[in-house]
């Protein structure tokens, strides 16, 4: 804690960098996308070192779960806030680039319109609804990709924390909002592909999305973002805000009492976490190749927790072990045996929450901690 | 690099839109002013018809048995708990029952609660940080940079509080008495007009006692100081006025000589056998 | 024509004039010897021999022109008896003695020869069939009859019913048959019968009533206009009152599958997501038990209450000792693990019994439906459930309210501290509110199981709904689930007819949303320092 002290005179997004495990992090992170693409580039197909292309876009998927898992780390662990609706975030953020990519379909659909998608043709719509103008411009659909997820998150969490719903309520809320918004988005008649969402995609920004080159270049992307998104989590949690978050989490009330607004902290840090939700679904979309309204599936979104729970929470960087670990585990479970998934993954819920309430974070602490608390003593001893 | 630092230089900008450190007006005399306050939960009257006034710079005692509505009287002030009807105003211009509590914590009252509560996950040194008197707005809080007259300021308190060995470690080891030490520092980093203080020797030892005696008779006079306590020993080492609640009214005023002879008082308390 | 219908007409009134203990079997040569006549007539004819089987008073007439105008009476070809034809499927069909009644068995089609009939003579006889049975004993019976006329009376029934309404003793056939005189009077523009279809609520009394309005009869057409005005508000008043049904069955639907949770919500603080796969369990606990009495549903159902409840209890009690207890004071985590469990608890149900919707049989008492008027029934079984819902509800209040462990809950809830150290065992008092709360989920499924399908996925469509019932009426409180259950369910029902199911859902979202708003506590809150927590 005396290095965040030191710390504490740099901005605060610079903060991160001087941090062991923010460096540590960004190493492997980074080592990891280069380690991909070089056995991907190098190696020729059939080689034994060589990653397909098809296990880069897996991977880029795990990313992209892995920056919604430190989305909802951020207002999980450090602000207290369980939402069980961040699945909506993400949903909404892949909405808004599967329906750039749907316009960037053009006149290439099955049904040649050279303005409306393919459904709203089978839909017989004649004209594109007002929501889908501007769409077709990718600077515009990229600040929706912010702005979407951000507005619902403004506007819930301005009603929610205004009047002070906390704990499991606002859990249960949010898992109602994003059982709600499921249930609006299987509706035809809501202009988004309704059941069968939106798919089909060509290309992005003129790349081809079904060319190896594209997926790696998405990939790389991901990396990117999640690494983006790390230090921006990372930098709020080191400023006096972070300190400020736990403060609202431990004792709401008297974080009140020394004059700060504990709905407002929670606004600023819940919108910044639905965002970065939105640019996980954003990135996810292009890679999987479609969005459909059972992203918002509360069950999706409460897996998102586990993945935090299991890595540790108010530590991000266990949310991105979770993430990766689970998916990978739900990889390998669906492919040999899928009844048996949903067993696993309810044990999981249970054995974490109940055998590891910290994490595996919390195990990677434990064995650091011996030496800590014999130093300490050490210090005393000398002092 | 460059632009980073623009970015956190940016809310000085508005340095000017943050409240004055002090806005209150205490030239027409009290700086704490309830009339005619009346709450009730359920039908019980908790606050009925309550009168009080504290001066500024004054060091005021509030004693009372148990329910006699100490505790919602201090929730009224601090914008916690609504009243069905009466007036509380702090100075002459700030009508309290229009704001809320962090309003009236960056205005210039600051509470310690009957029970001790600190941020357990946070160090002392940032307990204390927190709840220093700055801007406290969410962006301008995001941005903050702690400058070495900050640190000058905390490392004062923390000698005051006698923290200091304890600066880096986790509230959440400290003893009952260190975090009731603790609280009290917070609430002169506030640096406020008024300090509310419930129970504040609860948990301490004898030496300690007369440690938190010095200090707030010290702070008394730059600031007004409402102390709740049950320990009369105490109260008596520190008052020089004295309010006597009972049933949610003012019983009795004066000095602890004048309230103890008070035959009203005796026998609400001796007769409940307090 | 007319002439015929009038002769007929009289012969029956002339058999109806006989007091009801003259009907007897005449003897089955005479009986044969009329149907003979039926079967070799022309059809111009067949009119006279049908008033001749009529007015010859047998009381098996009735079954005859029934089964005559179902094509079902036939004749053999080999012996000329008369035969009812119960079953034409294949080469053999099976019949049974027109005169005995008595199941012959299975002949030949080859030799049955049906008595054939057309239309007109169909249409004819269905009158006829329902002038029958407005001279029966039973009140019921001519109700019925009665009803059925509304709309098919011409003039020659118009006659008559005129002179049955003299003798008719029983009120509702007496209205009943008025409104059927009056309906046809109305067709033929008689203004003055207009008053007694005013407020009726039979479409075809509607209809008459419409084509009058249409008339060239300025009086009629004004008279009529009023009628259906008064229709029309009665006609709402009953759809209203149709929609509260619906949201009240709806609403008792919520409260069953809430209460458990504002139980275990309420008292231990316990956020138990797996509440709905409890739910699950007694809907398949009925469904069992129905596979254990097979054909009896109605003891299988009866059986399912008890059973549900233990079955859900044991359960649920398995959960909290195994999970919650070592989650107390942390209520994020008990929420992420009892959802744990829930999905364990579905994944069970899909492996070991089936992953598709399994159908549990409605027993006979409980199916059909209550008629209040002819445009308002209520279906019986969701009138058990409001019912089952009300009775579990004051059980639960009673349990509440008047016993031992009601008290000792109530102390847990609002102090667990305090209630411990005045010697009350809080462990014991979890499992068994918990037992009780899971208990009650498992009645909810019972219920349940009665009016949706039952699937491994019947939890998980009420969680959130049971969620949103116990934070409208305020935790803790089962008077506030009652009431937000109920008029939840109303809302709902009442919002779906403009805004679709999927809206209406989302609409009472956000009515919770913001009336959270403004009363963070829900409808009945907690009040006092308890609830500061």
């Amino acid at each position: 804690m005396v290095s965040s002290n030191l710390n504490t005179s740099k901005p605060w997004l610079l903060r991160p960098f001087n941090e062991r495990s923010t460096q540590l992090f960004l190493g492997i992170l980074f080592g990891a996308l280069a380690l991909v693409t070089i056995l991907h580039l190098a190696f020729p197909e059939g080689h034994a070192l060589h990653v397909s292309a098809y296990t880069v876009t897996l991977l880029g998927k795990y990313l992209c779960y892995a920056l919604l898992a430190v989305a909802v780390d951020l207002v999980w662990g450090f602000l207290g806030i369980l939402s069980l609706g961040h699945g909506a975030f993400f949903a909404l953020g892949g909405y808004a680039m599967g329906m750039y990519l749907m316009r960037q379909i053009g006149d290439r659909g099955v049904y040649g319109d050279p303005v409306l998608p393919d459904f709203m043709v089978f839909l017989n719509w004649q004209e594109l609804p007002w929501f889908w103008h501007g769409f077709d411009m990718a600077w515009f659909a990229f600040i929706m990709v912010l702005l979407a997820p951000g507005l619902l998150a403004l506007i819930f969490g301005f009603l929610a924390f205004r009047s002070r719903v906390t704990g499991v309520y606002l859990s249960i809320i949010t898992q109602a909002l994003t059982f709600a918004l499921m249930l609006a988005f299987f509706r035809n008649e809501m202009g988004f592909g309704g059941n069968n969402g939106l798919t089909d995609f060509k290309d992005i920004l003129g790349f081809d999305l079904r060319s190896d080159a594209t997926r790696l270049g998405l990939f790389i992307a991901t990396g990117i973002a999640l690494a983006i998104g790390y230090v921006v989590c990372r930098g709020i949690v080191l400023s006096k805000l972070g300190r400020v978050s736990v403060a609202c989490r431990d004792a709401e009330a008297r974080t009140r009492f020394i004059g700060y607004r504990v709905e407002r902290v929670q606004l600023f840090v819940f919108v910044v976490s639905a965002m970065l939700a939105g640019v996980a679904g954003a990135l996810y979309v292009p890679q999987v190749g479609i969005i459909n309204p059972s992203e918002f599936s509360p069950l999706f979104s409460i897996e998102v927790v586990v993945w935090v729970a299991l890595g540790g929470r108010a530590t991000l960087y266990g949310a991105v072990i979770g993430a990766l670990l689970v998916n990978y585990a739900k990889t390998v479970f669906t492919g040999i045996m899928p009844d048996a998934w949903l067993f696993a993954l309810g044990g999981l819920f249970v054995l974490v929450t109940v055998l590891l309430p910290k994490g595996i974070a919390g195990l990677l602490q434990r064995r650091k901690a011996p030496e800590d608390s014999a130093q300490a003593a050490g210090q005393e001893v000398t002092a | 690099m460059n632009f980073f630092e623009e970015i956190s230089h940016r809310d000085r900008v508005f340095e000017f839109l943050a409240p004055a450190a002090s806005p209150v007006d205490v030239r027409h005399g009290p700086i704490l002013y309830l009339e005619d306050v009346s709450v009730s939960f359920d039908g019980f009257k908790a606050i009925n018809n309550l009168n009080l006034t504290i001066d500024d710079g004054e060091l005021r005692c509030i004693i009372g048995p148990n329910g006699a509505g100490k505790t919602t009287m201090m929730d009224i002030i601090t914008g916690k708990t609504r009243p069905d009807t009466g007036s509380v105003w702090f100075g002459s211009r700030h009508n309290l029952l229009t704001m809320n509590e962090p309003d009236i914590a960056t205005l210039g009252i600051g509470r310690k609660f009957q029970k001790p509560t600190v941020f357990e996950a946070l160090t002392v040194f940032e307990n204390l940080e927190l709840a220093m008197a700055t801007d406290k707005r969410v962006l301008p809080t995001l941005t903050a940079r702690l400058t070495g007259e900050h640190r000058d300021r905390i490392e004062e308190v923390l000698n005051l509080i006698g923290l200091a060995q304890l600066h880096h470690r986790e509230a959440g080891i400290l003893s009952h008495g260190q975090k009731q030490w603790l609280e009290i520092g917070m609430l002169l980093m506030q640096k406020p007009r008024l300090l509310l203080v419930d129970e504040p020797v609860a948990g301490m030892t004898e030496q300690e006692m007369e440690r938190t005696a010095e200090l707030l008779t010290n702070l008394a006079g730059e600031q007004s100081v409402v102390v709740v306590e049950h320990d009369m020993g105490f109260v008596r080492s520190i008052a020089k006025k004295v309010t006597v609640l009972h049933q949610g009214s003012v019983l009795a005023e004066g000095t602890m000589d004048q309230v103890s002879n008070d035959p009203k008082v005796i026998e609400v308390y001796l007769g409940e056998g307090a | 024509m007319s002439i015929l219908r009038l002769l007929t007409g009289l012969l029956l009134l002339l058999s109806l004039s006989l007091p009801a203990g003259v009907y007897a079997q005449s003897s089955d040569s005479e009986a044969s010897a009329l149907l003979q006549a039926l079967a070799d007539s022309s059809y111009a004819q067949k009119q006279q021999v049908i008033s001749d089987i009529v007015s010859s008073g047998d009381e098996r007439a009735r079954t005859w022109l029934e089964a005559y105008a179902d094509g079902k009476l036939a004749q053999t070809k080999d012996t000329g008896a008369f035969v009812f034809v119960l079953s034409n499927r294949g080469r053999d069909w099976t019949v049974a003695d027109a005169l005995s009644g008595d199941t012959i068995g299975e002949m030949s089609r080859r030799n049955i020869d049906r008595i054939r009939i057309n239309n007109a003579l169909r249409k004819e006889l269905e009158g006829m069939l329902s002038v029958i049975d407005l001279t029966v004993d039973d009140a019921d019976t001519r109700l019925a009859a009665a009803r059925a006329l509304k709309g098919e009376v011409d003039a020659a029934l118009a006659e008559r019913i005129g002179t049955l309404l003299d003798t008719e003793a029983d009120d509702d056939v007496h209205d009943a048959l008025t409104e059927a005189l009056a309906i046809y009077q109305v067709a033929q523009g008689e203004v003055a019968a207009v008053a007694v279809l005013s407020g009726s609520l039979n479409p075809q009394a509607r209809v008459a009533l419409n084509n009058a309005a249409q008339s060239d009869n300025p009086e009629l057409a004004a008279a009529a206009a009023k009628a259906l005005e008064s229709i029309q508000t009665k006609l709402k008043i009953n759809s209203a009152a149709e929609t509260l049904y619906f949201g009240l069955s709806l609403g008792s639907v919520l409260v069953l599958a809430a209460i458990g949770l504002a139980i275990t919500f309420g008292v231990m603080g316990v956020i138990n997501m797996a509440h709905g796969e409890l739910i699950m369990l007694g809907a398949y606990t009925t469904w069992g038990m129905q596979q254990l009495f097979p054909g009896q549903p109605g003891l299988a159902l009866i059986l399912s209450i008890p059973a549900g409840f233990l079955v859900a209890a044991l359960a649920g009690i398995a959960i909290e000792r195994t999970v919650i207890q070592h989650l107390k004071g942390r209520p994020l985590e008990t929420l992420l693990a009892t959802f744990g469990v829930s999905l364990i608890l579905q994944q069970l149900v899909r492996t070991v019994i089936s992953p598709l919707n399994r159908s549990v049989v409605t027993p006979e008492w409980m199916s059909g439906s209550l008629m209040i008027n002819e445009a308002l029934s209520l279906t019986l079984n969701r009138l058990y459930v409001i019912g089952f819902a009300l009775v579990v509800f004051a059980g639960l209040m009673l349990i509440m309210r008047k016993t031992r462990l009601g008290l000792e809950v109530r102390a847990v809830t609002q102090n667990r501290a305090m209630a411990r150290s005045m010697g009350i065992k809080a462990t014991r008092v979890d499992i068994l509110t918990f037992g009780l709360g899971s208990g009650v989920a498992g009645l909810a499924g019972v219920a349940l199981s009665q009016i949706t399908n039952v699937g491994p996925n019947l939890g998980q469509s009420y969680i959130i709904d049971s969620f949103m019932v116990v934070v409208f009426g305020g935790v803790g409180n089962l008077w506030g689930t009652l009431v937000a259950g109920l008029s939840l369910g109303t809302i709902n029902q009442i919002l779906e007819p403009w805004a679709g199911a999927v809206l209406a859902k989302i609409v009472v979202l956000v009515f919770i949303i913001l009336f959270i708003q403004k009363r963070p506590r829900g409808l009945f809150p907690q009040k006092g320092r308890a609830a500061e927590g």
